[in-house]
């Protein structure tokens, strides 16, 4: 495979960080979910370019303590206990029949508490995913390497993006103009007497672009008949929402096994349909579009091993995928789930690396 | 290639028409410059050329506008973009991607190019422009006169023939304008490209102009021709004009080579002028001592040591990014500095709020717009009277000595350029400051605002207030300075009387001194008034 340095398609970044979230859909064990993140970290650092955005690796990570965090708080304050292990008796309260006898507080028991972290750790595997994809894929290029139809989709998040630090420019530069006329910036007069100055900004700024973008072109369009745009809108909403409860069924264990794989195989070619008759409206070209080659099949192929082993082994019900907590027992590692995951951190060698950027950025570029 | 035939237009709720039968033919390959005060115009006039008017900003349009055969009655924007590159005065808002490459390249996706020919114009309008260097850099981090040219980059790789610019170089510093400027006229002269573009700083573009179209305002008829007609009679001219009009030279220097072939004479009857006195200075209330500030790990001063006395009118000058808005920031106490002190009147800005603060010194900002909030100019000074707490009505009476034609009952984002600056001016003075710092206010003032402009900064002065500004306007430094400091990559590299630091400078000299000097340190007359009174003098 060509290893020269540079930037990975975006989009099979998503596509291997999804089969990881999938396998981590399919166990509660903490010793897989553990190897997940680190599979998932281990790539990150290994092929995370310079940007702003590769940090939220991190952040997701944060995120996913607070999450476990939280469901363990609830499982004590609200939920039945599990198991005979009494750690603490809180003092307890039982709503009336109206809450339908929701009782709060209460006997905590181990096993309880254990099942919430090994639920909490799930969740926060899954969002580490999403933070590893974060990292290594850029969210400008993958808008680029969006589909025509999703092109003013596109469009409008990437001027999101590039507005959002302007404003947080423009609300620095008048919060020390209050300081300037001798006002307090604390408060919320203050913070009322800064948004207006800012939202005239923004609003100023945001003619001036779409002027600009007129300018240039943007919006120029072939012409279609009013019967083939009923046509597309039609495939893309009936293609998405066949895709959605395909997903939900093939992540959610107890769902219909022919609502997943099936629905969700119609879905995506229905909205096929529907985007490339989107698509045939626009007459854009695209700049540089990232190619799909070695890399991005390696990626896509580690997807498919990790995600579906562990499904497949979820439906064979391979013992060690999901722990007894009542009895709390040590969990075992099931060493065909370990393999499957390992797979996936196959990318740290066999992509290649992100190209170091050319020039430094200068001092003006943080004067400014 | 562009045609206005008999061309009216009157925005919206507008009691009369903003341009009024314009007829105009602008030929292939010219350079045509606009020239107006502000609010006359101008840029009603740019934006009509690619339909933006009316299409985007709305109003009516009668008569005829035709780009290459193609009207724009029946052409939106959107679809001439491919013949008229539109380039706006503020780059960095019209803006689309995050990148360089992709800003470039984002005109012809929508143009529907094939990938192997945007991949070649990239990659030629990135040598064209001297953008190699920064091609994979976020926008943010751009300069900006780097700004600029991705902004004439983004728009030429379309291919089009007609370039419209609004004020390229308003924002710029001296270098970075020529390089903006050496730049459009290697389009015209190597391209062949139509280049049509307003500007107020005609000491910058003159030189460069085919043909001038003087907008006069108040749908008054176009004046249109060679500059040296135009500029025989204009109320907007530059130095170098200006100076050829008072010494009657047949036919009028545009550029400062002109004028000093024909300058001799006017050289030895100013020979002795006598070097200027030192102005008187009062007390020191300001003293910056060995202070050193930083973004992040990038050093912004390195160690600057400055007196301001009450007085004196400093100039800061130097390129973007040297350090002169950090500098003026730190002495209102925006931020504190990492090492050394900063004191006015004894005191440290950085812990003065209130009255206290906006009593001892007192800030313009870049966009003076920041300082204002109110939706009236007398909900404004009301305002700044509580702030200062003075007695009602005082910010008011300030400001119809300052500015009498400002009605209270306006909006103040509907204020022109000046106007405005001199309402937040007002406000800055009400509190009656001893220092008062104002941060580029020339940008996008023509030259009578700028006049009046200068009259009140050197009335203040007179009055004991000590004046520091931030400025890229070297004629604006020679007209009301009294002292230049030069400020390089964070460290003050030179620090003098006006005279001494800019005659003899290839950037900071202005025109008049430029024409005048035959060496550096020499001692000339630097502004046309001073050239006027020595001229009174020995006659």
């Amino acid at each position: 495979m060509n290893m020269t340095a540079r930037l990975v398609h975006p989009g099979a970044w998503w596509l291997w960080a999804i089969g990881l979230a999938v396998a981590a859909s399919r166990t509660t064990n903490p010793l897989l979910l553990g190897l997940i993140i680190a599979v998932a970290g281990y790539v990150v650092a290994a092929r995370r370019p310079q940007a702003p955005w590769s940090r939220s690796f991190a952040v997701f990570l944060r995120i996913g303590l607070i999450v476990i965090a939280i469901r363990m708080v609830f499982q004590a304050i609200v939920s039945a206990p599990i198991g005979t292990t009494v750690l603490v008796t809180l003092p307890s309260l039982t709503l009336p029949d109206l809450f339908a006898g929701v009782r709060l507080g209460g006997a905590i028991t181990a096993e309880s508490m254990l099942a919430a972290f090994y639920e909490g750790l799930r969740l926060a595997t899954i969002l580490a995913c999403i933070g590893a994809a974060n990292s290594l894929a850029s969210p400008a290029r993958l808008l680029k390497a969006a589909p025509a139809a999703l092109y003013e989709f596109g469009v409008s998040l990437v001027v999101a993006i590039t507005f959002a630090p302007q404003l947080v420019a423009d609300l620095d530069r008048i919060r020390s103009a209050r300081r300037l006329r001798g006002r307090a910036n604390a408060g919320i007069r203050g913070a009322a007497g800064a948004a207006v100055p800012v939202l005239e900004g923004a609003l100023e700024r945001s003619v001036n672009l779409a002027a600009a973008m007129d300018s240039r072109g943007y919006g120029r369009q072939a012409e279609r008949s009013p019967q083939l745009r009923r046509m597309t809108t039609g495939a893309l909403i009936i293609g998405l929402i066949a895709v959605i409860i395909g997903v939900y069924a093939l992540l959610d264990a107890s769902a219909p096994t022919y609502l997943g794989l099936p629905l969700l195989i119609v879905g995506v070619v229905i909205g096929l349909v529907g985007f490339t008759l989107a698509g045939r409206r626009t007459t854009r070209s695209r700049y540089r579009p990232d190619p799909w080659s070695g890399a991005e099949w390696l990626l896509t192929g580690c997807a498919v091993v990790t995600g579906a082993s562990l499904l497949i082994l979820g439906i064979l019900g391979t013992p060690g995928l999901t722990p007894s907590v009542d009895p709390p027992v040590w969990p075992a590692l099931p060493p065909l789930a370990v393999l499957a995951i390992l797979v996936s951190a196959l990318p740290a060698f066999l992509t290649p690396a992100p190209p170091r950027p050319r020039v430094p950025l200068s001092r003006e570029a943080v004067a400014a | 290639m562009i045609d206005f035939e008999s061309v009216t237009i009157t925005y919206e709720g507008a009691a009369q028409p903003t341009l009024a039968d314009v007829n105009l033919r602008i030929d292939e390959g010219e350079l045509v410059l606009v020239v107006g005060r502000t609010g006359s115009g101008k840029s009603t006039l740019l934006r009509a050329i690619n339909g933006l008017v009316p299409h985007f900003t709305g109003g009516t349009l009668q008569g005829r506008v035709t780009v290459d055969g193609r009207d724009t009655r029946t052409h939106p924007p959107r679809d001439l973009a491919d013949l008229v590159g539109m380039v706006p005065q503020d780059p960095m808002s019209s803006f689309v991607t995050d990148t360089v490459e992709e800003e470039l390249a984002y005109s012809m996706e929508c143009l529907g190019i094939a990938p192997a020919v945007m991949r070649r114009r990239v990659e030629e309008t990135l040598d064209l422009l001297g953008l190699t260097d920064v091609r994979d850099r976020p926008l943010l981090s751009l300069s900006g006169g780097q700004r600029q040219r991705v902004a004439i980059g983004a728009v030429l790789t379309a291919h089009p023939r007609v370039l419209v610019l609004d004020e390229p170089t308003s924002a710029l510093d001296p270098g970075a304008a020529e390089e903006v400027l050496a730049t459009l006229q290697r389009l015209v002269h190597d391209l062949g490209i139509t280049v049509v573009l307003a500007e107020h700083r005609l000491e910058r573009v003159l030189e460069y102009a085919d043909r001038i179209v003087y907008v006069p305002g108040d749908a008054a008829p176009l004046i249109i021709g060679t500059p040296s007609d135009i500029m025989r009679d204009v109320p907007i001219a530059p130095a170098v004009v200006q100076l050829g009009r008072l010494a009657h030279w047949e036919p009028l220097p545009l550029s400062v080579r002109d004028a000093r072939r024909r300058a001799a004479s006017l050289r030895e009857r100013l020979a002795d002028t006598p070097e200027p006195t030192a102005p008187d200075v009062g007390a020191r209330v300001v003293t910056i001592d060995r202070t050193k500030a930083s973004y992040g790990e990038i050093p912004a001063l390195r160690g600057v040591t400055l007196d301001v006395a009450a007085g004196e009118v400093i100039a800061l000058m130097g390129r973007n990014g040297a350090g002169k808005s950090t500098l003026l920031s730190t002495l209102v106490g925006l931020r504190r500095p990492d090492a050394g002190t900063v004191r006015i009147d004894g005191l440290d800005p950085a812990a003065l709020t209130g009255p206290k603060l906006i009593g001892r010194i007192g800030l313009v900002p870049q966009e003076s717009t920041d300082l204002l909030g109110r939706d009236t100019v007398a909900a404004e000074c009301q305002d700044a009277d509580r702030d200062a707490q003075v007695p009602s009505g005082s910010t008011a009476v300030l400001l119809a000595e300052l500015a009498p034609d400002i009605s209270p009952d306006m909006h103040p984002r509907d204020l022109s350029e000046g106007q405005r600056i001199t309402l937040a001016l007002a406000i800055i003075l009400v509190a009656s400051p001893a220092v008062i710092l104002l941060d580029e206010p020339t940008r996008g003032l023509d030259y009578p605002t700028k006049a009046r402009l200068a009259q009140i900064l050197r009335d203040l002065a007179a009055r004991g207030h000590a004046v520091v500004l931030a400025t890229h306007d070297v004629e604006l430094a020679a007209e009301v300075a009294t002292r230049v400091v030069v400020l390089a990559d964070g460290e003050v590299v030179a620090d003098g009387p006006t005279a001494h630091i800019v005659v003899g400078s290839p950037l900071f000299a202005p025109q008049v001194a430029k024409v005048l000097a035959t060496a550096p340190g020499q001692s000339v007359p630097l502004t046309v008034t001073a050239v006027q009174r020595a001229l009174a003098a020995t006659s």
